[in-house]
């Protein structure tokens, strides 16, 4: 009926008390931005270590050699991947078959030269063309080298943008020669910086086709990894055991267990990363709603203490005929706005915190965070100013007034 | 102007208030206080508690000094506080058998207050002190606003009526409180030491405020403690000890109040 005036005392209640006000909505609006900036910190960090893995592809699938049970294996019956697995994997590859592309890895390291730079890139790779699209990797500028280039051995190379950047600063790196373990390699493409997370830098790298590097560095022997794209995500799983059946098949061996080599599949790693950084979000979305928590106490408290305070101003009110209804509602009114403009408030400073990036993690906010927090503030006000509205509701008309 | 205010034609003759054997008592066993008693019975010695008939249109002092049980009768007859015994009717309604919420509509339509500590909401303005009761018995805002300043120019305050409590002297603050108490035209208006806190020359501006609603045929009941206040009553009781030990009628119940027959105002 009167709701207006109810909002007005409750305004002028809040007014009254000024820095009492305040400080009780700080509580809160700690609680709420905590609750916003710490999920989105969490989230932020589990959408970097989704990015950083899906930039390796999501539909990738290294096999390496091992014991997939990594435990005891004699190291004369331990078979090394060779580029006879990788063509006995590609001419697997069918139209029915969830095998997209193969490209053997052999992975290096030496020092490239251009001119009188010298420099050591994080690592050299000699491959198939398959693997830049396994791999995500994407040129920038120039080309990739194809598969006549893996045919001829041609010493050509296409460098990561760390790389590039180290050699060439700001010139053209394409057409340019670079020396790299004595061979001189033509670029001819440059990478997209993929942006590195974590402790390699994944520009930073040179990568050559696989002959080219096996005669200038490693020798034709076997490979360090075969990596192998799945025709979509969802076959990766077909695509595994269409592989272990494969290498079983050309290492000879019967027993599945017994198996020679690995396979990592980055969609299980980024389940495995994703599971990981929801644990670290909850922890720290638990801590935040403590905080919220402690917040809505404080309005507990000072509601009860506002409502000693107005023992009187309760009795006169009774007294002039006041029904329950309206003392608990100016009551709850006065701790639900305390509750709804420090939510409010928490809301803005969240969101303006999220703008700044928080232990090298660019907070991401999730927007369920931001209608949850305020939600559970404003009940949090709501349940918790119920005991103090209850309590000046039903006090005795005459114990009210004659308090002092 | 005073029409405004009170529309009320005084119905039949039953008592405004009616109480029979009305105990209150405070305590257990032995350290039992009965703040009202009323005559012992004769043969148990047990309280056999206050009876008491207040007319319609009467203006009632209740004298006694302090613990004589005058407050404790004053918040029983405001329905403030519940007796331990005994029945109470207001307006013919018996004031016992009411829940929490109807005796707050009680309150709000037919007992307007007046406290010797004024008891105005803090912060707040004399129109807005004035319209609560209205806005509690869910008054339109236009027409509550009307007739809180009507009460307010009533008592002389139309002027002030953005005023808050401690912009007001004691005497301005009390007669707010009048206003505030005759505005929603309750059947009684209970006083309780209206004057103890006021000046005399307050004193004499409230007590013409109390008679002239008095003429206009509103029930009063005042709580005071100085003869010169109850001298404006048409009837006096003393209470010593929880008991009515005398009555005394100084005018008719449906004449002018004493104070303003003396100066020749006609019945």
């Amino acid at each position: 009926m009167i709701l207006w005036q109810t909002l007005r005392f409750a305004v002028g209640g809040l007014a009254a008390n000024k820095v009492r006000s305040a400080l009780t909505m700080l509580g809160v609006l700690i609680g709420v931005a905590s609750v916003i900036l710490l999920l989105a910190v969490g989230n932020g960090s589990s959408v970097a270590v989704k990015d950083s893995i899906t930039s390796l592809g999501t539909n990738a699938l290294t096999v390496s050699a091992g014991s997939a049970a990594g435990g005891s294996r004699a190291a004369s019956s331990v078979k090394r991947l060779t580029v006879a697995d990788a063509k006995a994997l590609a001419s697997d590859a069918d139209a029915a078959s969830a095998i997209k592309s193969v490209a053997p890895v052999v992975t290096t390291s030496g020092t490239a030269l251009y001119g009188n730079i010298s420099y050591s890139p994080g690592s050299i790779v000699g491959t198939y063309p398959a693997y830049f699209e396994t791999a995500n990797q994407k040129v920038a500028h120039g080309e990739y080298f194809t598969n006549d280039d893996v045919l001829g051995s041609r010493k050509v190379a296409v460098l990561g943008a760390t790389t590039a950047k180290q050699l060439f600063d700001t010139a053209d790196p394409v057409g340019k020669t670079v020396v790299l373990g004595g061979t001189p390699f033509t670029v001819v493409g440059v990478l997209q910086a993929k942006g590195g997370s974590g402790f390699t830098d994944p520009d930073d790298v040179v990568i050559a086709p696989l002959p080219t590097v096996q005669n200038a560095f490693t020798g034709f022997g076997p490979v360090n990894q075969i990596l192998v794209q799945a025709a979509s995500a969802d076959t990766t799983t077909a695509a595994q055991s269409e592989i272990t059946r494969v290498l079983l098949g050309t290492h000879a061996i019967a027993d599945p267990s017994k198996a020679d080599f690995r396979i990592t599949n980055q969609a299980s790693l980024l389940t495995a990363r994703e599971s990981t950084t929801k644990t670290f979000t909850v922890l720290l979305g638990a801590v935040a709603a403590i905080s919220l928590l402690v917040g809505g106490i404080g309005i507990t408290n000072i509601m009860l203490v506002t409502v000693t305070e107005r023992t009187r101003e309760i009795g006169i009110r009774k007294a002039l005929g006041a029904p329950r209804a309206v003392i608990l509602g100016q009551f709850l009114t006065e701790s639900t706005l305390l509750s709804v403009i420090g939510a409010g408030l928490g809301v803005a400073a969240g969101m303006v915190g999220s703008h700044f990036s928080i232990v090298g993690i660019k907070p991401v906010v999730i927007p369920e965070s931001v209608l949850g927090a305020f939600g559970i503030a404003v009940a949090i006000g709501l349940f918790f100013g119920s005991y103090p509205a209850n309590r000046a509701a039903s006090l005795r008309p005459i114990d009210a007034l004659r308090h002092e | 102007m005073r029409h405004v205010i009170d529309k009320r034609v005084p119905a039949a003759p039953v008592p405004v208030i009616r109480i029979r054997r009305l105990t209150k008592s405070y305590g257990h066993g032995y350290a039992t206080v009965h703040a009202l008693r009323g005559p012992d019975d004769p043969e148990t010695g047990e309280p056999q508690g206050v009876s008491l008939d207040i007319e319609q249109g009467d203006f009632v002092a209740v004298m006694g000094s302090s613990g004589s049980g005058k407050s404790t009768l004053m918040n029983i007859l405001g329905c403030l506080d519940v007796p331990t015994s005994g029945r109470y009717l207001l307006d013919g309604v018996d004031v016992g058998h009411l829940d929490e919420q109807q005796l707050s509509l009680v309150r709000n339509r037919k007992i307007g207050f007046v406290f010797q500590s004024f008891n105005l909401i803090p912060r707040t303005t004399a129109l807005a002190q004035v319209e609560l009761p209205l806005a509690y018995a869910g008054v339109r805002a236009a027409e509550r606003r009307r007739r809180a300043l009507a009460a307010l120019s009533l008592v002389g305050l139309g002027e002030r009526s953005g005023h808050r409590p401690n912009q007001l002297s004691g005497g301005q603050q009390q007669r707010v409180a009048v206003a505030r108490a005759l505005v929603t035209a309750p059947a009684m208006l209970l006083a309780d030491e209206p004057t103890g806190n006021l000046d005399s020359r307050s004193t004499e501006e409230v007590l013409a405020l109390i008679d002239g609603l008095n003429t206009t045929g509103r029930t009063v009941v005042l709580i005071t403690h100085e003869d010169e206040v109850a001298r404006h009553a048409k009837r006096v009781l003393r209470l010593v000890d929880g008991q009515i030990v005398s009555d005394v009628r100084q005018a008719p119940v449906d004449g002018p109040p004493p104070a303003l027959r003396d100066l020749g105002v006609p019945a």
